[in-house]
């Protein structure tokens, strides 16, 4: 009895290890990413220097951060297409603060607080109201964006009072040679990893993108849960937004513009199925960078920069493709 | 002493009399089909004893003492469990996932509490056993069969030792040799003292594992009998209304 019951067990699937593996899509967009970087590394003597590499992995922190709060909305079937959006409102509430004299800690809070606020505002709508999540965060987009031209009245801010070096040197500097944004996306990551894998939140999200009716029905707080996962959201769109302004020395009205689209593809790219259910830190992660290296590679190969919206595109409709092919089979 | 008993139970939605006066008695161990024509009042009832409405009139006693369900969880946690038509499973999480869904296992590890993988897989385990299912813990529901997310969705509700079972439409829409496993799950669900009421419109289903067969035609309770003393072809009048009325002493 017991032996069967273990045999049960243990004999989880038909498949080994290395064809789980291979199966995974993440496995596939990694493998990617790491022969265009053998390939750049080869063809270019530029790629694998200290300071390009530096950049890609700064570059790539801000996209994958927001990515990993996309694909938690994804995964609870949802969609937030407000992130870009919520970057500029931290930025430039972070910024105005600074600039009245406010010290660091307290901009950074009043600036999470405004994308928190967002992401609330999204969750009650859509999970309380009962709205379709589309359209609930494409009226946000262009609410948030507004009001943080009203708020800045469209000036660039470049002068952050007595905490100026704190903010630079959080978004600019580093860490034993590692970015700061690079340390701070180690630590989400880290985080959510975790709490998706072992957390009954985690679990919660998942059933929720996988049957919305099904966690209702077995008494799952469907309604929190959801105003969390757009609160997350927003949460690590307010933190991408106060670290790129520490980069950039400098808020201006235009950041974070049409960032949702790349969000939404590193998402997509690292396995985030969009009609939930579906998804992982790493896939976001890796989904970040895949873009951001198609991107240096481009640059990098002197292809002009208006190629690099097709390569995307293209990666998109390959991984899609690729999620098809492998559920006919 | 019955396990269930309902007492007068009626239930209007406005002017609507969905429900007039029905009043049934389950017993501990016992399959009572509930059968009757859409809109007779079937899953009116079954909502009213799961807790997902209050009903206008009438009394739901547990092993003779009365409740009142606010919501769903009081009734779960009462001792009644639902198995939904379409089974309320989560196609991308496993067996072991989906029995617990809601109610998952937790340990500590050091502040925190995290889910507890390995018990909810040793647990489920053990529950498909007693089912004599085939299911394993970790599969995803996905690539099940359909009397293998049966076993899933009749497997959560004994992770709580229910008193009563209800299940609404569980043969509707598998196959053959699948009905076969459900019925058979039904059957071990009895045999473990649990009260099942079986909502169906398949008529071999109900005489194949019910002891008793009550109909509803209207919102009114027409008959109440056991199987052995009816047929198919008296059923089938009851349902349309050709034959008026039928009680009889229960099984």
């Amino acid at each position: 009895m017991t032996n069967s019951l273990e045999s049960a067990i243990a004999q989880s699937q038909h498949r080994s290890a290395l064809s789980r593996i291979m199966g995974l899509q993440v496995f596939w967009v990694f493998l990617a990413a790491v022969l265009a970087c053998a390939a750049l590394t080869l063809l270019t003597d530029t790629f694998a220097t200290e300071r390009n590499l530096f950049n890609v992995t700064r570059n790539f922190a801000f996209v994958a951060i927001m990515a990993i709060g996309m694909t938690t909305v994804i995964a609870s079937g949802g969609i937030d297409l407000s992130v870009g959006s919520s970057v500029v409102l931290a930025a430039v509430v972070i910024g105005v603060f600074m600039e009245a004299g406010h010290p660091f800690w307290l901009s950074a809070l009043a600036a999470l607080g405004a994308a928190l606020l967002v992401g609330l505002t999204n969750g009650l709508l859509i999970a309380v109201v009962g709205m379709p999540p589309f359209v609930v965060t494409l009226g946000m987009m262009s609410f948030a964006r507004s009001l943080a031209l009203v708020l800045s009245n469209n000036k660039m801010i470049y002068e952050f009072g007595p905490d100026h070096a704190i903010l630079l040197g959080l978004g600019g500097g580093r860490l034993f040679g590692i970015p700061n944004p690079v340390i701070v996306l180690v630590l989400i990551a880290a985080v959510m990893a975790f709490v998706y894998r072992w957390t009954r939140w985690g679990q919660h999200v998942f059933a929720i993108g996988g049957n919305e009716s099904a966690a209702l029905m077995t008494g799952i707080p469907v309604r929190a849960i959801k105003v969390s996962v757009y609160m997350f959201s927003a949460f690590t769109a307010g933190v991408a937004g106060i670290l790129m302004v520490g980069w950039l020395g400098s808020v201006t009205t235009n950041l974070g513009t049409s960032m949702e689209l790349a969000v939404i593809a590193a998402a997509v790219i690292g396995g985030a199925n969009l009609s939930g259910g579906e998804g992982s830190v790493a896939g976001a992660v890796i989904g970040a960078l895949l873009i951001e290296v198609i991107r240096n590679s481009l640059i990098l190969l002197g292809i002009s920069t208006f190629w690099q919206g097709a390569f995307i595109g293209f990666f998109i409709i390959l991984v899609v493709a690729f999620d098809r092919l492998k559920a006919l089979r | 002493m019955s396990r269930l008993r309902l007492t007068g139970i009626s239930k209007h939605f406005g002017a609507i009399q969905a429900l007039s006066d029905v009043s049934l008695d389950l017993a501990e161990g016992q399959v009572l089909g509930l059968m009757g024509d859409n809109g007779a009042g079937k899953s009116t009832l079954v909502k009213i004893i799961a807790g997902n409405f209050a009903p206008t009139h009438g009394t739901i006693a547990l092993d003779g003492r009365p409740c009142t369900f606010h919501r769903p969880r009081d009734a779960q946690r009462e001792g009644i469990e639902v198995v939904y038509q379409d089974l309320a499973l989560c196609d991308n999480l496993t067996a072991a996932s989906n029995v617990f869904l809601g109610r998952e296992l937790t340990r500590r590890l050091g502040p925190l509490r995290i889910v507890d993988y390995a018990a909810m897989r040793q647990r489920s385990a053990a529950i498909f056993a007693t089912l004599k299912s085939e299911t394993r813990p970790r599969d995803l529901v996905r690539r099940m069969s359909g009397g293998q997310r049966q076993a899933v969705a009749i497997a959560r509700t004994l992770v709580a030792e229910p008193k009563v079972v209800l299940m609404d439409e569980p043969t509707a829409a598998i196959s053959v040799r699948q009905v076969a496993e459900v019925l058979d799950l039904i059957r071990r669900l009895r045999d473990r003292g649990i009260a099942v009421l079986l909502i169906s419109h398949r008529m071999p289903d109900v005489f194949a594992v019910c002891d008793r067969i009550a109909v509803l035609r209207r919102g009114a309770l027409v008959a109440d009998m056991a199987t052995a003393a009816t047929s198919p072809e008296e059923v089938t009048g009851l349902i349309t209304g050709a034959i008026e009325t039928r009680f009889g002493r229960a099984a």
